[in-house]
């Protein structure tokens, strides 16, 4: 500071420093510093880089999206399928979102449970390392838990023949017409469960931060009452993290509608079936991540028009997730 | 008297003592149950299947201590006990595949890793080395030198897009924003850029690049895939971590220690520099350090921004380019030789896979040493 | 039914650090007992000891006996859940369920042993519960409404309603005036003349006026320096403590001289 010349230069003949730093809203002596000016241009610039990034997220792959557009208002056959861009679309957000319900509902009831463990059942002095365990599955690149799950889908089969054999009359584990299922395991159930595994990390630790928020008092208060550990995690640990948890699992959604190399790598892809045992369903992202090396021209512009539609649902899900988070809060002040 | 109740229920005896189950019994339970649901399993089935006998086993022991602890203790520890172990079960279960993931990765890579693994490129490889090697004339080729060099490079220019631009943000959220308009719609739009998925971030990348190149030159299409677009497409994803973390740690900066320095007349943007930075630098690196281990991993955005090249680039602006990630999803889904010999781009993949598995780890230790050694002392 | 509480030769350790030294008192039935001494004095320790809730915090533990009626509370087989439900327990600031009615939560405790309770007894015993805290002529027109809506000596009343709906023989209470005003103060203290009809209670406070005013027997807790454990330093009828105390640091204290 002693260096600096801003410093003199803005320093009116020895006036009192704190007050003229206190008293900014006094229109004369608002002293800009060129160094503030330059400092604080340079903070909002990365801001608004920002935001014309998001802008340009959507902008660019809309302008990407016109040959698209162009084919599907003059020629629909064109487009994949021959049947116009809505029907390429809406099997693959059906499996995108079918695959994405099938590790929510997996995912979260672990997550609460492992979120319950470490906060209020472990010794707790073993809690942060066994915290530590659960980040160190959201260290492991997906690339990784892709290979992981396609060498282990071929041992599964034993069991979804188990589940063909005995609920095959639910048609989401039905075999096919020829009362067989998937030989290698790559289907999308297999797919799912991996997703599920994925996306476990982020809703445990979502929880778990709002789980070591439940008021002290609120649990000694259950305590006192002679109520067991569990008893007092339903009156006092459970209901004050309700929204929370609901927002964790928006979260968890979002991150697993726009997981690409689980389902990329695992699935054998095909048209929608309602069977999770054999192979078919394709999802969003992993369309995009197994046509894009060779696509190109109209293909390329299908893929990328996809990929903004799953932009968009991704974007719905995470602003979702943001206003429970936000109507809660407002209420609990 | 007032309370004199006139339900019977609560009026009993009470007390103090209950009867408890000895310490050991939930374990012999788990272990029992586990016995019979193999039992069951290998006598229904015929055959052996973890996934069933671990169903059987789980729903047996769950009956076994509700029936037991529910006989002995009573119905409220009974339900108390079932929880427990549904609880504690879920974390072990969430544990079996991190093992069985991390043991794969260990045995199957360290079986098939050596150096000059790490040296080599797949410059020049064929299908016949590949089947060479798997009826054992040959001893493994190629390599992914030209991956990690991709991975190092692509990371890097990321980095020098991204901490700037998510520091600097995240000091006007702090310092200058306050409650402005502004400040509120740049951390909404952060916490939107969470959530963009992997791949639209890769598809935005090239869509603004091809874009771009479509207005310099029309008629090089393709030529968008380039390591730098992968870095671009990279930022996206790790902007927001860094905002995010540096927000954080900057929060915590006392509000005293700013007026303290305003106090001697430190003008504002000093005052960022000299106190607020300084005090918080192990914190901001430590978060670095995290979206860096977070973004080297990513595969979907740049197999779409940098294609999958089979040798070494240097280039960041001209030509293909491959990482870990994306060397690991080609030699697994498109190995060099389809048929039996695939289980040598399988073993390659393999190695990249521990390759890129020590690293992440690594960075992960880093940030946590980062964030304990570099702590200014004084803080706390 | 109401229980007397005796403690013998009762350590309290956080981990390796030694809380309270070698306490032991006897506490009559349908009395109040109130702990005074300067802060970290370990009074709110030996308080919490009373219904085992210290082994809430990591690392606690104790040695010793504290007998109700005779009854070991640490000794083999005895649920900390039991004893809880024997001692009830009033917090320092007043905690009802943030997502239960004023109703809901009077019976929080009861429920527990008693789901299948019949409407018309939950209601009767919800009025004499509330009654019992001097509550239900202020709020008996909103029982189903949030109780974090009542005010903070309402709400600490509602905490009171709740501990002894459980119908405890014991009730402790860990400064319960501290976060109130003195009105509200006033009509805590007026209950807990009324309740000492029925229970053993125990209260710890900060204010030696109220412990004047409340208390049958007083029990002054004191420490030798931070780091060091407390000690009861001298247990006798309030009247005796606050005018011819047996020891000179007990007079010092009482005084203003020190603390």
């Amino acid at each position: 500071m002693p260096t600096s010349t801003q410093t003199t230069e803005a320093d009116p003949a020895g006036a009192p420093q704190p007050s003229a730093q206190a008293a900014p809203a006094k229109a004369p002596k608002a002293v800009v510093r060129p160094g503030d000016r330059i400092f604080s241009g340079a903070t909002l610039a990365a801001g608004i880089l920002i935001l014309l990034t998001l802008a340009g997220v959507a902008l660019f792959l809309l302008a990407q999206s016109s040959e698209t557009i162009e084919a599907q208002l003059t020629d629909p056959s064109a487009i994949t399928g021959g049947n116009g861009f809505f029907a390429y679309v809406w099997p693959l957000v059906i499996g995108t979102l079918v695959s994405s319900a099938i590790a929510l509902v997996v995912a979260t009831p672990f997550a609460l449970g492992i979120a319950l463990f470490t906060t209020h059942m472990a010794p707790r002095r073993l809690a942060p390392a066994l915290g530590y365990v659960i980040d160190l599955l959201a260290a492991i690149p997906s690339v990784v838990y892709g290979l992981w799950g396609l060498t282990l889908a071929g041992n599964l089969t034993g069991f979804y023949q188990w589940l063909a054999t005995w609920f095959g009359w639910i048609p989401i584990f039905a075999p096919d017409a020829d009362g067989a299922i998937s030989s290698t395991g790559r289907t999308l159930l297999t797919a799912s469960l991996v997703l599920s595994i994925m996306i476990l990390p982020i809703i445990t630790s979502l929880t778990r931060e709002i789980f070591l928020q439940t008021p002290r008092l609120q649990e000694e208060a259950a305590l006192a009452l002679g109520a067991t550990r569990w008893e007092m995690i339903r009156m006092a640990v459970l209901p004050f993290g309700k929204s929370g948890i609901a927002s964790a699992t928006m979260l968890g959604l979002g991150r697993a509608l726009g997981e690409t190399m689980a389902v990329a790598m695992i699935l054998s892809p095909g048209l929608l079936t309602a069977s999770l045992l054999v192979s078919g369903n394709q999802t969003i992202a992993s369309e995009i991540a197994q046509n894009f090396p060779e696509a190109a021209g109209l293909r390329l512009s299908e893929l990328i028009s996809i990929g903004l539609v799953l932009f968009v649902i991704t974007l719905l899900v995470n602003m979702a997730a943001r206003a429970i988070v936000a109507k809660t809060s407002v209420k609990g002040s | 008297m007032m309370l004199t109740t006139s339900d019977n229920a609560t009026t009993k005896t009470r007390t103090l003592t209950s009867k408890q189950l000895p310490k050991a019994t939930p374990w012999i339970i788990a272990v029992a149950s586990i016995i019979v649901g193999i039992g069951i399993t290998v006598v229904a089935t015929g055959g052996f299947s973890v996934a069933i006998a671990a169903i059987i086993a789980g729903v047996i022991n769950l009956a076994a201590v509700l029936i037991i602890s529910g006989a002995y203790e009573g119905r409220r520890k009974a339900v108390d006990r079932v929880a427990t172990t549904i609880v504690t079960s879920t974390f072990v279960l969430a544990c079996v595949p991190l093992v069985s993931l991390l043991w794969l990765t260990v045995s199957k890579g360290g079986a098939a890793i050596n150096f000059d693994l790490l040296t080599r490129t797949m410059l020049g490889m064929k299908g016949v080395l590949d089947q060479q090697y798997v009826a054992g004339e040959a001893s493994l080729a190629g390599g992914f030198y030209h991956a990690i060099v991709g991975t190092v490079l692509i990371t890097f220019a990321a980095c020098v897009i991204s901490i700037p631009i998510g520091v600097l943000t995240a000091i006007y959220l702090v310092e200058y924003a306050g409650k402005n308009r502004l400040g509120k719609a740049i951390t909404f739009l952060v916490d939107v850029m969470t959530g963009i998925p992997s791949i639209v971030a890769g598809l935005f990348a090239f869509a603004l690049f091809s874009t771009i190149l479509g207005f310099v030159m029309p008629d090089a299409t393709g030529s968008a895939k380039t390591g730098f677009t992968a870095s671009v497409a990279l930022s996206v994803l790790m902007i927001p971590i860094v905002v995010r973390n540096t927000e954080e740690i900057l929060r915590l900066v006392p509000m005293d220690l700013r007026e303290a320095s305003y106090a001697l007349g430190v003008p504002k943007w000093k005052t960022i520099v000299k106190v607020v930075l300084p005090t918080s630098v192990s914190g901001i690196l430590s978060g670095v350090t995290i979206a860096i281990a977070r973004v080297i991993g990513e595969t979907a955005p740049i197999m779409v921004t940098a294609g999958f090249a089979k040798t070494l680039n240097w280039n960041l602006f001209s030509g293909w380019m491959s990482t870990l990630p994306t060397y690991i999803y080609d030699s697994q889904l498109r190995p060099v030789s389809p048929g039996d010999a695939a289980l040598a781009s399988s073993e390659r993949a393999w190695a990249a896979a521990l390759v890129l598995v020590i690293l992440v780890m690594l960075l992960n230790l880093l940030a946590r040493f980062i964030a304990k050694v570099l702590a200014p002392k004084a803080g706390r | 039914m109401s229980k007397q509480i005796d403690i013998k030769d009762l350590d309290i350790y956080y981990g390796d650090f030694q809380a309270v030294d070698d306490v032991s008192m006897h506490i009559k039935p349908r009395s109040v007992t109130a702990f005074i001494g300067p802060s970290g004095c370990g009074k709110s320790t030996v308080l919490r000891t009373l219904n085992r809730m210290h082994e809430v915090i990591p690392g606690a533990s104790v040695k010793g006996e504290v007998l109700m009626d005779g009854n070991n509370i640490y000794g083999a087989g005895v649920d900390p859940v039991n004893v809880r439900r024997e001692v009830g327990m009033v917090f320092q600031r007043a905690n009802p369920f943030p997502t239960m009615s004023i109703k809901e939560n009077v019976l929080a405790g009861v429920r527990l042993n008693n789901k299948r309770m019949s409407k018309t007894d939950a209601d009767d015993l919800t009025e004499r519960a509330l009654k019992g805290a001097n509550l239900w002529n202020e709020v008996k027109d909103r029982l189903n409404l949030p109780g974090s809506g009542l005010s903070g000596g309402q709400q600490q009343r509602l905490c009171i309603a709740r501990a002894i709906a459980v119908e405890p023989e014991v009730l402790l209470m860990d400064e319960p005036c501290s976060a109130l005003d003195p009105i509200s103060t006033l009509a805590i203290e007026d209950l807990i003349n009324d309740l000492k009809d029925k229970y053993t209670v125990v209260i710890v406070t900060h204010n030696m006026q109220q412990a004047a005013r409340v208390s049958d027997k007083t029990a002054f807790f004191n420490i030798a320096g931070t780091g060091k454990p407390g000690k009861l330093i001298e247990f006798n009828e309030t009247s005796t403590i606050f005018s011819n105390p047996d020891k000179e640091e007990t007079e010092n204290y009482i005084s203003g001289r020190f603390g």
